[in-house]
């Protein structure tokens, strides 16, 4: 055993050691151990010193092929080696390598490609803002789920029943969920107009705080401040199949004449809805989440698709520089798709013209 | 002084944080990331606020229910469960042998389990709705359901080729169509943060 273990004892070069991003806060450790060898470990072992003198003994899975250590810091150098053990026995150890420092960059060059997308559409937004500016006319397609908003409003003013507006499950962190809230405000104000009732019960207490205070704003804005009721913008729970069973009661319970499911949404989805259209209620629904977009289209009255959700403020409000970004999204859409033919059409001929951005 | 505090001070605050969150992304420096790591924190910190308003909403809303006697049983549950959990979580801790911890698994998860197996019904229903032929679109939607269905069924892996046609179809139409809608979303994504940090998407301060 001990001939066995002379035998297996070899010194193996440096390990290779370099900074996989610039976190500052990781080096990757290149385990060059021989696969004849790989077999015979039990135990491995990454042996760290700093470059204040600190010494630490990392203990690894025998079968990796690199190490990524996160947690150092970009102040200090670091150098590593491989202890690497069969059954307690010591059968071979690394030579030091050299001292590196994890680096910390100021710009990560891997999202260069997504920054001058980013910059390039916010230029676009701000060209569709300035023409909106000087009261240019700007074309809108006719949205037909926005188009109903007003009759979905209408039919419960004339029914004197109760509108339930959903901001989705999702928290306020969630683009969707703020595309939500904004066209709360909208419906709440063509709804203070009709002094018809709006019931908001939310799933998230942040979505709630900034519920309650946008519904509350938006009654003062068309000057009927004394038509905002707290207990018609509330807390229910935050348990998902809680939030919907709490929903679909009340659905039933007042016989809403109108729903709108906005935001993002999960597997309740079809809960809701579903309970909804049993009740004979009118049902405009918009959402982001692709898996619940075919329970919505199936079960609501409209449906917003995706982007028709952000773009909804805009088109209720009619604002002329809310509507220009629209245009800018409508361009972008344009660029995106001409630049996908264009690749489609280089790869079927093998010719690379990505310039290696993608 | 209140158009300062509810709209000018929130829509500058949104102006600053809202571009450096967006240039932080592209910086991976640690500086960057202890930014990022303390946004998280204050978020937390803001969300744990909010849960305390959020409290006191669930109990005044289902307490001024019980003056109606027809939502009355439902919000004395309500209150009473609250009560009960909030009772036994203080009391004997939350930890996995904890009585608030048997209570959540054995009460909690099956309501919740009950309430999601409801799906298998309510999706039965919208498929009818669906499959009913009314013209072309709802055709082709029912055909392709019908594929999709006996494809991954047991009997559809014995019939030649249906593996293959269910899998060109999840693959190219079904992926295709979800991808356009992914650009879209993303766009709109974008879209929508860009107007709230320049401040021209105003509803979220009251419009």
């Amino acid at each position: 055993m001990l001939l066995k273990t002379i035998l297996f004892m070899l010194f193996l070069s440096p390990p290779r050691v370099f900074s996989p991003d610039g976190t500052g806060k990781k080096l990757t450790i290149v385990l060059d151990i021989p696969d004849a060898i790989r077999p015979q470990i039990t135990t491995l072992n990454l042996v760290r010193e700093c470059s204040d003198g600190k010494v630490d003994t990392l203990d690894i899975l025998p079968f990796l092929k690199a190490y990524t250590d996160n947690s150092l810091s970009y102040k200090k150098d670091y150098r590593y080696k491989i202890l690497a053990y069969s059954n307690g026995n010591l059968i071979f150890e690394s030579e030091w390598s050299e001292y590196i420092r994890p680096t910390a960059k100021w710009f990560d060059k891997d999202k260069l490609p997504l920054f001058i997308a980013m910059m390039l559409f916010t230029i676009i937004m701000i060209y569709y803002i300035a023409q909106a500016r000087a009261n240019k006319p700007l074309y809108l397609r006719p949205i037909a789920g926005l188009e109903a908003v007003n009759e979905a409003i209408g039919r419960a003013t004339e029914m004197g029943r109760p509108i339930i507006y959903i901001n989705g499950l999702t928290g306020i962190s969630d683009i969707a969920t703020i595309a939500a809230l904004n066209i709360l405000s909208h419906v709440t104000k063509r709804a203070g107009q009709f002094e018809t009732r709006i019931v908001v019960p939310c799933y998230d207490p942040v979505v709630y705080t900034i519920a309650r205070e946008i519904v509350k704003e938006a009654y003062t804005t068309i000057g009927r401040p004394d038509l905002f009721n707290p207990d018609d913008v509330y807390f229910a729970t935050d348990s998902q199949f809680g939030y919907a069973a709490h929903v679909a009661a009340r659905m039933v319970r007042e016989q809403s004449a109108t729903n709108f499911f906005m935001g993002y949404y999960f597997a309740e989805s079809l809960i809701l809805s579903e309970t909804g259209a049993s009740t004979g209620a009118i049902q405009v629904a918009g959402t982001d989440s692709v898996a619940q977009l075919p329970f919505f289209v199936v079960t609501c009255d409209y449906t917003l698709i995706g982007e028709e959700l952000y773009a909804a403020s805009a088109y209720l409000s009619r604002e002329p520089l809310l509507t220009g970004t629209i245009k800018a999204q409508d361009l972008a859409k344009l660029l995106l798709v001409v630049v996908m033919v264009l690749l489609s059409i280089s790869s079927l001929f093998k010719v690379n013209i990505t310039l290696g951005l993608f | 002084m209140r158009p300062l505090l509810e709209k000018k001070i929130p829509l500058a605050l949104v102006f600053i944080i809202g571009i450096i969150m967006t240039l932080q992304y592209f910086v991976p420096h640690p500086i960057s990331q202890t930014i990022y790591d303390n946004s998280l924190m204050w978020n937390r910190a803001i969300a744990s606020m909010a849960y305390i308003m959020a409290v006191v909403s669930f109990l005044r809303f289902h307490s001024r229910r019980l003056k109606d006697k027809n939502y009355a049983p439902y919000s004395l549950v309500a209150i009473l469960s609250f009560a009960a959990m909030a009772l036994i979580g203080f009391i004997g801790g939350t930890g996995s042998d904890s009585l608030f911890q048997k209570m959540y698994n054995n009460m909690m998860v099956p309501l919740q389990a009950t309430t999601f197996s409801l799906l298998a019904f309510y999706m039965s229903s919208a498929a009818y709705r669906a499959f009913r032929i009314r013209g072309v679109e709802a055709t082709v939607l029912m055909i392709t359901a019908f594929i999709i269905i006996f494809g991954t069924t047991t009997i559809g892996n014995y019939v030649p080729k249906m593996n293959e046609i269910v899998e060109w179809i999840m693959a190219v139409p079904n992926l295709a169509s979800k991808r356009g809608i992914m650009i879209g979303v993303g766009l709109g994504v974008v879209a929508t943060s860009i107007k709230i940090i320049l401040g021209i998407e105003r509803n979220w301060v009251g419009g």
